[in-house]
């Protein structure tokens, strides 16, 4: 599996690291419902299509990604840094 | 200080490993100077900056700038390492800048076949036409980060965190080994 | 027999090999197998299941039967395919899978007991008594089964592993994939040219087929010289292209040739992953086998291979051969067997409309129907429209038509589409991203369509590329049509063996299809149909044909089982290459290491790292002495620890605050410059994550402190929340753990010790407990922080790390001259457990603050990381187990961590447990065993007596509940 970083390019799937769906972005107000933390913190959905993941280029620039792929093709259809995602807009 | 034994004396991260030379190919380690990281800040001008201050260019990603003794490396998504003179004090009005000297292992791979060895370690496309003479990478050499930056037709230099030059150089010459004998 | 004359093999040079012990001599050029016919060797194995009696079958990869093991002890390898394997000066092969020899193996009864032993066999007899299956069943069937057998020693050869990046990868260097990389190459393109043979030229090393007006091994011998003199060209042989992954990742396996693969310090294999922004695969075809009655016994052969001996190796499998085929080609066997002076016993075609223009005695219509001779073929017999007659031969050259290599195609998920003409099924288009297919794997099977198809592909996937094609002219070739009639199985009552290396017959997938396995899928597993080391290579597609045709369904319908990589065996030391003994994983040392090391610390690795457990004296006989030592040492004198492991990141920067405050619990914007404070992080999902001291080195500069294990993650969550969730502030972190070598100076004397190094001394007015400052050590610029992880009065000291090692002796002089010395992680960490300090036996990613007693950390005045979730009810609820210190009061003095407590008197249930001890240590201090453990509502039960039990070590002792700080409470001692 390749992943082309938006800095560094098309690097093996090696230099990164997985860290879940992006919904992680869009952290709720400390003061939020606890459904909105407990949607933020554990409800993921499982697609069997075009997911948007977080992956770390860790042995690379350190930068964090949004990637969008599908998970039947297992094509690579996007990867943006997460800083241009702000609240994890797509 | 009467007591010698009592003198703080420096050490290299590669004492006793290095250099090491196995047919064509020698890998070494390189006394680099002054390890300098800057990292940007915002709404200032560190491209200027280092230009009058070193009278380097401020790298994009994945190139260095300068020359043997006094180069600017891309070293990742927010920093910069000035590699070799002492940071000028005008530098810290636009970037962060950290003296991580001591922190990296810098080594120097040279030789027909060396673009061969690292390909066994490091997962990146290295062939000349696509990283070429100034091109850095940040990646990893056999599970180690590392940063690698081409510095002539067949010289790589290598850089890895200080506490792995003892892995490092076993990986290295390990590969070297390998290529050396198909040769 | 070897061939007067003829062959790619140099007959200049000799070379002696063994087989089972006994010698032999073959030429340059030879593989095992093609050596082992020239001396007339028929019986080469055994099978996997019966034990029948095997010969060379193929001359390839594929091959289901040849299987030895070469090499003793560590390098000793199992199930090398005879067929693939170079000769080599000196290489011993021995037949593998035969008891006690090839020649009388005795577990060849199960031959006889073949009736017992059908498809399902295993399910239905093993099935019961139930408890007979781990006691009896399985050890007798794992004695009498496998192939070949491991050595059970460490494999002392070397291997490795490499990348390596194209424009055009081609797989398979035969006349389509020569011609694909001819056009790519004179294009400017890199290519990468693989093809798992010694040689290129595919099946024009083993056709008698002219190309351009040469012989076709000559015309592949001129391109591949001209392919090797380009500087974008690597021609790799013995390179099997295994797998096909995702976007354009290609794995090969390299085995390099004997002779450098037999100089010191060399690699045997390589394991290579190709980058390619194209492919394509040009892998040819592989000749599938007819069933028929007994049609393994050894001298049955493929009709292609025969050739491919014949015309590559100059060895006739016989001297009298018979040719059976269903198709044209297979009818080039009986004409290259004449054209070398063997003798032709009879022509058999299936097709009743059959023609041929040679000199032999011509069956159509007819079938073979049985073989005699249990060790060697001695007969057959041909069934005609006339009866049954029986022909005396000892090779019989079949060929039931060819199996395009689709293998790859269908690697990520594609299915391969079956085309009627040509009986065989053909690649699906597009199943894999880049991958075009050409040539015979396509099912083009003609040299001039292979040619063609090479060159007209390579050059859409390079114009494709913007690569400018140069016109070129394709060289002449034979285009024979490629005319079949299927026949996959020869009516008959007998056993027709469809897979010969798992033994899997016609029968037993009409039997699986009866008991209805009707999907393939099914009858894979019932039967074992194609799950041997060759993968069914020439048998999977007529075993789904004899399913189709059971089950009254069309092979399209019926279709085929999953191509999974790899294509052909990878041994594990190749996809690991690199990682045996110190590849394994990089190893960190401390500047400190080689002094600890001379001073008889044995290490313990802590992650990456390598640390000292203890400094061992003399008289010192157990490592607890030794801790014992260097706890009351740092208690009363001072002692001296490497904490440079410990994760260091500096944060700069106007938002360096901000950032702090938002991933730690508490406050650091309000830190002063110069002082330090101990931070709690927690994950946002509540539970901690880790924790350490921060100082603030300039107004907008800190220095954090993670623990040795949490470095990486730490960086890694600052990161995240820096550019994912804060990416407002201006701020960056570095890691700077390896610039500073760090260490710890604990204990009473600590600042009569540092106030004989530094060049301006200390004292409590300029650095009180929890401040930091700038020192020098003979004028070399160090950071000097007043932070204790023992309890004493305590110092960390930082110094570049290349004077590391010169600090950490002269401390270790000071510290001894003073009455102290070294102390490792043992006396660490008892001397944490005497205060109640935490590590990640503590903070083991379940646990909370609340747990831990430090739920008062959390600011009220922000929001942070970890906040909102740590406040839900789950997370405070009083009867979670929280962090509590014992110490044993029974007779059984000893503490163990992992153990469980119990109330006193209650049943020692799974049910009953109240908690469990994470931290134990022998406290000289005290005199006592003392330990950190988590107990429900652990804080209100201070003073209760509790059961500890430790299933595991047999420890039940009885422990008193207290507070986890047991030694020095009010931190007197840390203030100084």
């Amino acid at each position: 599996m390749r992943i082309t970083c938006p800095i560094c390019g098309e690097r093996d799937r090696r230099e990164f690291t997985y860290q879940g769906d992006a919904v992680a972005l869009r952290r709720p107000a400390v003061d939020d419902m606890p459904e909105d933390w407990d949607a933020y913190l554990h409800l993921r959905d499982n697609p069997a299509g075009v997911t948007r993941d977080l992956w770390y280029h860790e042995a690379g620039c350190a930068a964090w990604l949004v990637v969008t792929r599908d998970t039947v093709t297992h094509a690579v259809l996007d990867a943006d840094l997460v800083s241009r995602h702000p609240g994890g807009a797509a | 200080m009467a007591d010698p034994a009592a003198v703080l004396k420096p050490l290299s991260p590669f004492a006793g490993l290095l250099p090491s030379t196995v047919g064509n190919i020698t890998l070494s380690g390189v006394h680099a100077g002054h390890l300098t990281l800057l990292a940007p800040l915002r709404g200032k001008d560190l491209a200027a900056a280092l230009k009058s201050a070193h009278g380097m260019a401020l790298p994009a990603a994945g190139r260095s700038t300068g020359k043997d003794g006094a180069r600017a490396i891309w070293f990742g998504h927010a920093h910069i390492l000035l590699m070799g003179p002492v940071p000028d004090p005008s530098l810290a009005a636009h970037a962060a800048v950290t003296d991580i000297s001591d922190g990296w292992a810098v080594a120097r791979l040279e030789g027909a076949g060396a673009a061969d060895v690292l390909a066994r370690l490091v997962p990146i496309d290295l062939r000349a036409g696509h990283f070429k003479r100034g091109h850095t990478a940040r990646t990893e050499l056999a599970h180690m980060h590392a940063s690698i930056t081409r510095l002539g037709e067949t010289a790589f230099q290598i850089m890895v965190f200080r506490s792995m030059a003892r892995t490092m150089s076993h990986d290295l010459v390990t590969a070297m080994e390998g290529v050396a004998a198909r040769a | 027999m070897r061939l007067g004359k003829g062959g790619q093999i140099d007959r200049s040079q000799r070379i002696g090999f063994s087989f089972d012990g006994h010698r032999y001599e073959g030429f340059a050029g030879d593989t095992l197998a093609s050596a082992l016919l020239a001396h007339d060797i028929r019986l080469v194995a055994r099978s996997f299941k019966y034990h029948r009696p095997r010969g060379v079958l193929t001359a390839g990869s594929e091959e289901p039967n040849a299987l030895v093991t070469v090499g003793r002890g560590g390098t000793q390898e199992p199930n090398i395919r005879a067929t693939v394997l170079e000769l080599s000066e000196g290489l011993a092969a021995r037949s593998q899978n035969a008891w006690p020899s090839l020649e009388m193996d005795l577990l060849a009864m199960n031959d006889l007991a073949a009736p017992f032993l059908a498809a399902g066999f295993y399910y239905k007899t093993f099935m019961w008594p139930r408890a007979f299956w781990e006691r009896v069943y399985e050890p007798l069937i794992r004695r009498a089964a496998g192939l070949g057998a491991l050595s059970g020693q460490s494999n002392t050869d070397r291997y490795e592993r490499a990348f390596a990046y194209c424009d055009l990868l081609v797989i398979g260097a035969g006349p389509a994939g020569l011609m694909a990389a001819q056009v790519a190459a004179r294009s400017g393109a890199d290519v990468i040219l693989c093809d798992e043979d010694t040689r290129t030229g595919g099946r024009l090393n083993a056709e008698t087929f002219e190309v351009d007006g040469k012989p076709g091994s000559d015309w592949a011998a001129l391109v591949t010289a001209e392919l090797a003199a380009m500087p974008n060209v690597r021609i790799m042989t013995r390179t099997t292209v295994t797998g096909a992954y995702d976007q354009g990742t290609f794995a090969a396996l390299e085995k390099l040739a004997p002779e450098v693969a037999a100089r010191p310090n060399t690699p045997r294999e390589a394991f290579w992953r190709i980058v390619a922004r194209r492919a394509v695969l040009a892998a040819g075809a592989l000749e599938r086998p007819v069933a028929f009655q007994n049609n393994d016994r050894p001298g049955v052969m493929m009709a292609g291979s025969v050739r491919a001996y014949v015309n590559r190796w100059a060895v006739s499998p016989g001297r009298a051969v018979t040719v059976f085929g269903n198709h044209d080609g297979a009818h080039r066997t009986a004409a290259d067997l004449m054209a070398a002076g063997v003798h032709v016993a009879a022509l058999i075609d299936s097709r009743p409309d059959a023609v041929t223009d040679l000199d032999v005695p011509f069956y159509k219509g007819a079938q073979v129907c049985d073989a005699q001779g249990r060790k060697g073929l001695e007969s057959i017999s041909i069934a005609t429209t006339s009866g049954i007659e029986k022909m005396r031969t000892d090779c019989l050259a079949m060929s039931g038509g060819w199996n395009p290599t689709v293998h790859l195609t269908c690697h990520m998920n594609g299915r391969p589409t079956w085309n009627a003409d040509l009986a065989s099924f053909v690649p699906t288009p597009d199943a894999v991203p880049g991958l075009v297919a050409a040539g015979a794997c396509n099912g083009t099977m003609s040299t001039h369509g292979c040619l063609a198809e090479g060159a007209r592909i390579a050059a859409a996937a390079l114009g494709d590329l913007g690569f400018k094609v140069p016109d070129m002219a394709l060289p002449q070739a034979e285009d024979a049509p490629y005319a079949i009639a299927p026949l996959w199985a020869v009516p008959g009552k007998g056993r027709a063996w469809l897979d010969f290396q798992n033994d899997v017959t016609v029968k037993d997938i009409k039997q699986a299809a009866i008991e209805n396995f009707r999907s393939v899928e099914h009858m894979k597993r019932y039967t074992t149909q194609g799950m041997a080391t060759d993968q069914g290579k020439n048998s999977n597609v007529a075993a789904l044909a004899v399913l189709a045709d059971a089950t009254g369904r069309g092979i399209p319908e019926t279709g085929t089982t999953t191509f999974r990589p790899p294509y052909s065996p990878v041994s594990i030391a190749a996809m690991g290459a690199g990682a045996q003994g110190a590849g394994f994983a990089p190893q960190r040392f401390t500047t400190s290491h080689a002094a600890s090391v001379a001073a008889g610390a044995p290490v313990v690795e802590a992650g990456l790292w390598y640390r000292p457990s203890y400094f061992p004296r003399k008289g010192e006989t157990t490592w607890r002495q030794s801790c014992d030592r260097e706890v009351t040492m740092v208690r009363n004198a001072v002692g001296i620890c490497d904490v440079s492991t410990l994760g260091k990141i500096d944060i700069k920067g106007p938002g360096a605050g901000a950032l702090l405050d938002f991933v730690y619990t508490n406050m650091f914007s309000t830190l002063p410059v110069g002082r330090v404070r101990y931070g709690l992080m927690l994950r946002e999902d509540g539970h901690v994550m880790d924790d350490g001291t921060t100082a603030r080195l300039g107004p907008d500069h800190f220095v954090m402190t993670t623990t040795t294990a949490a470095a990486g993650a730490v960086m890694r969550h600052l990161e995240f929340v820096h550019q994912g969730l804060r990416p407002d502030l201006d701020v960056s972190q570095c890691s700077v753990t390896e610039h500073w070598a760090q260490f710890a100076v604990a204990g009473p004397k600590s600042r009569d010790l540092l106030n004989g190094l530094l060049d301006a001394p200390v004292d409590d007015a300029r650095l009180p407990f929890m401040a930091c400052g700038d020192v020098a050590v003979q004028g070399i610029a160090a950071r000097l922080f007043r932070i204790s992880f023992s309890g004493e009065q305590a110092y960390e000291i930082a110094i570049p790390a290349r004077y590391g090692d010169s600090l950490f002796r002269l401390l270790i002089a000071r510290a001894e001259a003073l009455g102290g010395g070294g102390y490792g992680m043992e006396a660490l960490n008892v001397l944490r457990i005497e205060k109640g300090f935490l590590t990640h036996a503590e903070m083991d990613g379940r646990t909370t603050a609340f747990d831990l007693g430090l739920e008062r950390m959390i600011s009220a005045r922000k929001d942070c990381i970890g906040k909102a979730a740590a406040a839900r009810p789950g997370l405070v609820d009083p009867d979670r187990p929280q962090l509590v210190g014992i110490k044993p009061i029974g007779a059984v003095k000893q503490l163990t961590a992992g153990a469980h407590l119990f109330e006193k008197d209650a049943e020692v249930t799974r049910e009953n447990s109240q908690g469990h001890v994470t931290s134990v240590g022998f406290s000289p201090t005290l005199g006592v065993f003392l330990g950190l453990a988590f107990l429900k509502q652990g804080r209100a039960r201070h003073g209760e007596v509790v059961r500890l039990v430790d299933h595991l070590r047999g420890i039940e002792t009885l422990c008193e509940v207290s507070d986890p700080v047991f030694f020095d409470p009010d931190g007197g001692r840390a203030r100084g």
